[in-house]
């Protein structure tokens, strides 16, 4: 989230696309109806009548997987009805009070001119730079044009670049952008914008989403308020919108909505992943995925970051906050590899593994893990509190996958669905040779440790509780493996023993392994003047104070400050982490002092977007941050630069100062399927033609390729289906399965369907329904309601589904469920890789013999 | 440091349960009626955890006696919830204990596994096995296996990665515990390593 929990109360307008919080994230509903009762309008785009849509003003039913023509039909709104009518008079000097275009014109790149060679082509569906052996985009058509260069200063600003021990690089030249501050150059970024989708009129959208006309231009025309200078619109999202084919582009879509209507950076604005695993934000953030590293750095490869030159010249901005990269990736290294790190041997930077990545190369990620294990390339494989026979997409083909496995490894509370693979209904455990090793966990209250919620707060969580039995938390399990895993290559050598034998690993209290030095690991510290084998350090007060010349360490330079209190460092309650002051000093919400926020404990992220060029806030009675005239009034931390070695930094332009433009993108070319978002139908769609464009579905789509995906055709499989979750459940059940109240409140799973629907195929409530597809067949339990209705897509009658996915037949509160995720496909988007579970197709019959 | 009153609370451990009764009846209209020596959290200690559910990061509020947990309930001074909690986060002390149907009394829960157990080739069940068996096993298994599918140089690249192994998850535990699994995994050359936000 850009914001937080309890900023949900300071907005005007609420919109929920994807996301069904009301039930899934109950503690949202307690500041929604804050807003709610203050007189914030609620809006809910959903393909079901949910429990948020019964507390919410509008809701407007939409086709699963439609939601970039939703969006682009509001852009078309919004450059039709606000902006092209004031533009000349905002021009010309006039107030225009239904629109920012101060925001607009300062705050994002709309007046930026795009390379001549940018265009789109409505016939093929496709951009400029497009390679149709590769299924790739070249973006280079989709940069700025540039009015001057700048190089950095190695004698003033940037002197710490060449200081001794900062390993040699060459420094990035800053381009500054052309640009039309009176937005009518046609190659200007809102010039083409417009052009773009003016294809996005209210009557295609509506035939495309299965939408009614007037409800659509209800939403549109509420929502859009929020553009007025001083008021705000919040969106609030799930899985709804990022399991799709093109789910980074609906992020983006939000993205760019958000920032045409002045809404990000502002209280009760923003664009809010509601996330939905207790630590995914900082498993993210840990950057635990293929290519990441830890705090939004990118991990090394053997392409543009094949050496540490290589990456800090691929990934040094030019400008703004993350020309401090040098210090971030050095003060890791320092961390990981300790005194084995220095400017001679790169810092170590070689003894980390390359990520294969070059266009041809194979992908590694989730859902190809499971092709790899088919083919016998990946032979070992861990689950940490992660069951992917249950959630994982084409479920049976992974369980098929994992019986090829030599051994697996699953740390968890419970015997999962994956612990068990081998012993699931359609499989031999006789013909399965894999050894399974089920390693018991803590629970939560069973250990002590930093978690983060959505809203990017750091918390800490006190051990209450010894583990039963033999159950160990996995910090323990990893030190145990780790130390013999070291011994064994001390005694025997083996495979290049370097990269595991440099590594640092000295987080021990009292000779036992101890969460709180990986901590201060986590935060950072001086290297001189610490010592973790005598359980000595000296924590860094946060990441300003990092270098590039190997004298600070730091795993993740976004946490530092959490834990910088070096007095009592073994003591959480003593540091930032650990406060626990409800006082609520801004009055909007933002308990500064509960806790500690990443970065640098800012509560909204962009916060300089919520004042003026003079630095006046667009909404008096909700200021986060002001000029006085001589210097910033923080209500909120600055998150941008307030001050310069001490002195005041008067506002300026620079509102987004983790872009090395500093400006909010419309159009970006940090995407690998599009430079704006561009609607293409799912993976499995209901219809023939794409409305919009000349393409079916997404041209860079992931994994189609692979045999196990199975598409199936509409006519077929005529039925579009999603997924989603209940209140009484979560994810695969592990946890909520074992508890006998939750198993009570709801003990099954089943399918919604249509009054309609079940009409047709002569279904009654209660019976058994036999959901299938070319991937798999489930029989569930029938909920007829009149939550959902059939649409009117492309102008005839289109059927959809619902399914809940928390059971299945593992654990002794379990049933004989078969698994949903047996249906969705294993296909997935080419920037984040996520697969497409919230739109596909199938067919329903009443199961023989289901009838009740 | 300024004290919050759970603040205040941790920093006195065990000692405070009768000060802490007082303080929490006379807050709450509706305990006060407890404060006979039967209230259920009478000499217990307080510890605060967060939920394990979804990314809410609702406080909650752990009342431990003897090293037993006896109540988990929502923290009111905590500033999201403000000591409410969903059906699944009041529901976390079954996690640990659930009440046995028959005999109506508190035991541990049946469909947690709290021991270390191997399913080995063609096996039709779990056999039992010692920590420190099944750390060793592992730990040869996972050398020999990188020991066989290691690339420490392509076409004069150093990469020193491991295609045979894979990690998958991060998202249940806590922040140290991902960078350790990382450093970890990474430090093996494994590049195969994803977790529930891939998802």
């Amino acid at each position: 989230m850009t914001s937080h929990w309890c900023d949900f109360q300071n907005t005007d307008v609420i919109l929920h696309c994807g996301s069904n919080s009301v039930e899934n994230h109950p503690v949202s509903s307690k500041w929604l109806n804050k807003a709610h009762e203050r007189g914030a309008k609620w809006i809910v785009v959903d393909p079901r009548y949910t429990r948020t849509a019964e507390m919410a003003d509008i809701y407007c039913p939409i086709r699963s997987g439609t939601d970039i023509a939703f969006y682009g039909g509001m852009y078309h709104y919004i450059i039709e009805n606000l902006i092209e009518p004031n533009l000349a008079d905002y021009l010309a000097g006039k107030e225009v009070p239904v629109y920012n275009f101060e925001y607009l014109l300062n705050y994002t790149n709309a007046s930026y001119l795009l390379d001549p060679e940018y265009s789109f082509d409505v016939e093929s569906g496709l951009f400029s730079g497009y390679d149709e052996a590769t299924k790739t985009y070249s973006n280079h058509s989709w940069h700025y044009q540039t009015e001057s260069e700048e190089q950095w200063d190695t004698a003033g600003d940037y002197a710490w670049a060449v200081a001794p021990g900062v390993p040699e690089f060459t420094t990035p030249t800053l381009q500054h952008p052309k640009r039309d501050m009176t937005l009518q150059d046609p190659m200007c970024v809102y010039q083409q914008f417009k052009k773009h989708y003016s294809r996005y009129d209210i009557e295609t959208v509506c035939s495309v989403c299965g939408m009614d006309r007037q409800t659509l231009e209800l939403v549109y025309e509420t929502y859009t308020a929020s553009a007025a200078p001083g008021k705000a619109g919040m969106i609030l999202y799930a899985l709804g919108q990022t399991q799709h084919t093109y789910g980074a582009q609906n992020t983006r879509a939000m993205s760019v909505m958000q920032l045409l209507l002045g809404n990000i950076g502002v209280p009760g604005g923003g664009v809010n992943a509601l996330r939905g695993e207790p630590n995914v934000q900082g498993a993210t953030d840990m950057g635990m995925m293929v290519n990441e590293h830890p705090a939004y750095l990118k991990w090394a490869n053997t392409t543009d970051r094949s050496s540490l030159r290589k990456w800090l010249e691929s990934q040094t901005y030019s400008d703004g906050y993350y020309t401090n990269k040098p210090k971030f990736i050095v003060s890791s290294l320092k961390e990981w590899f300790g005194e084995n790190a220095t400017v001679e041997n790169d810092y170590g930077y070689d003894w980390w593994p390359k990520v294969p990545s070059k266009k041809t190369d194979q992908d590694y990620t989730h859902i190809s893990t499971f092709e790899l294990m088919s083919q016998g390339v990946i032979k070992g494989y861990f689950n940490w509190g992660m069951n992917p026979c249950h959630s994982a997409p084409n479920a049976s083909n992974v369980r098929r996958a994992m019986a090829n496995l030599d051994w697996l490894v699953v740390a968890d509370q419970v015997a999962t669905e994956s612990a068990t693979f081998w012993k699931a209904p359609d499989m031999s455990p006789e013909e399965i040779n894999t050894t399974v090793y089920f390693l018991p966990c803590a629970l939560i209250y069973e250990k002590p440790g930093v978690i983060l919620n959505s809203g990017r707060w750091l918390q800490y969580r006190y051990q209450a509780v010894e583990p039963w039995d033999e159950a160990k938390p996995d910090y323990e399990m990893c030190d145990l493996l780790w130390t013999e895993i070291c011994r064994l290559y001390e005694a025997e050598g083996g495979a290049n023993p370097d990269p595991i034998l440099k590594t640092k690993w000295d987080y021990y209290i009292d000779g036992k392994i101890d969460p709180r030095p990986v901590a201060w690991a986590l935060n950072g510290y001086r290297v001189a003047s610490s010592d973790f084998a005598d359980e000595k350090v000296d924590l860094l007060s946060g990441y300003s104070e990092m270098a590039a010349d190997g004298s600070t360490a730091c795993a993740m330079w976004i946490y530092s400050g959490f834990w910088n209190n070096s007095d009592a460092p073994l003591d959480p309650a003593a540091q930032p982490i650990g406060r626990r002051d409800n006082d609520d000093k801004s009055g909007l919400g933002l308990y500064s002092n509960w806790a500690f926020s990443w970065p640098s404990n800012r509560r909204i992220l962009y916060n300089r977007n919520s004042a003026d060029m003079n630095g006046k806030p667009w909404a008096a009675d909700k200021k986060l941050v002001e000029w006085t005239g001589a210097k910033w009034d923080l209500v909120d931390q600055a998150d941008f630069v307030a001050a310069k070695n001490g002195t005041p930094v008067p506002p300026n332009n620079k509102t987004f100062f983790m872009l090395w433009e500093q400006n909010g993108r419309l159009e970006s070319y940090g995407m690998e399927d599009g430079p704006v978002p561009e609607f293409y139908e799912p993976f499995e769609s209901p219809v023939e033609k794409n409305l919009l464009n000349g393409a079916l579905s997404s041209p860079c789509m992931r994994f189609a390729e692979y045999e196990s995906t199975k598409h199936g055709d509409a006519s077929d499989y005529p039925i579009v289906a999603t997924t989603y979750s209940v209140t009484e459940h979560w994810q695969t059940g592990g946890q909520s399965r074992a508890c006998p109240a939750l198993v009570e409140a709801m003990p099954a799973q089943f399918v919604e369907i249509s009054e309609e629907l079940a009409a047709e195929k002569s279904i009654k409530p209660g019976d058994k329904v036999r959901v299938f597809n070319n991937r798999g067949s489930v029989v569930v339990d029938a909920v007829i309601t009149k939550r959902l209705k059939p649409m009117r897509v492309h102008g005839v009658t289109q059927h959809l589904v619902g399914l809940t996915h928390h059971y299945s037949w593992a654990g002794v509160f379990g049933t004989e469920a078969a698994t949903v995720n047996d249906l969705t496909p294993n296909v997935g988007d080419p920037n984040s890789f996520t697969p497409e579970y919230k739109a596909f197709l199938v067919d329903i019959e009443r199961a023989i013999g289901g009838a009740k | 440091m300024q004290l919050t009153r759970r603040g205040f609370f941790k920093s006195v451990g065990a000692a405070f349960a009768a000060t802490a009764a007082f303080e929490v009846a006379a807050a709450s209209p509706a305990l006060a009626v407890e404060t006979s020596k039967e209230w259920k959290l009478v000499n217990t200690e307080e510890h605060t955890s967060i939920c394990c559910y979804c990314a809410g990061g609702c406080g909650s509020l752990c009342s431990v006696r003897d090293g037993e947990l006896v109540n988990l309930e929502g923290d009111p001074d905590h500033p999201i919830n403000k000591g409410g909690l969903c059906p699944k986060g009041a529901s976390m002390f079954q996690l640990r204990n659930i009440v046995d149907p028959e005999t109506r009394e508190v035991i541990k829960n049946p469909e947690r596994v709290t021991k270390p157990m191997v399913r080995r080739p063609g096996g039709k069940d779990w056999e039992p096995i010692t920590w420190e068996d099944a750390i060793k096993e592992i730990a040869r298994k996972v050398k020999d296996t990188r020991d066989a599918t290691f690339i420490e140089n392509e076409g004069g690249m150093t990469v020193n990665w491991t295609p045979g192994i894979a990690s998958l998850g991060g998202s249940q535990e806590n922040s140290e515990e991902e960078y350790l699994i990382l450093k970890m995994m990474r430090s093996l050359g494994v590049v195969a390593i994803d977790n529930q936000a891939r998802v």
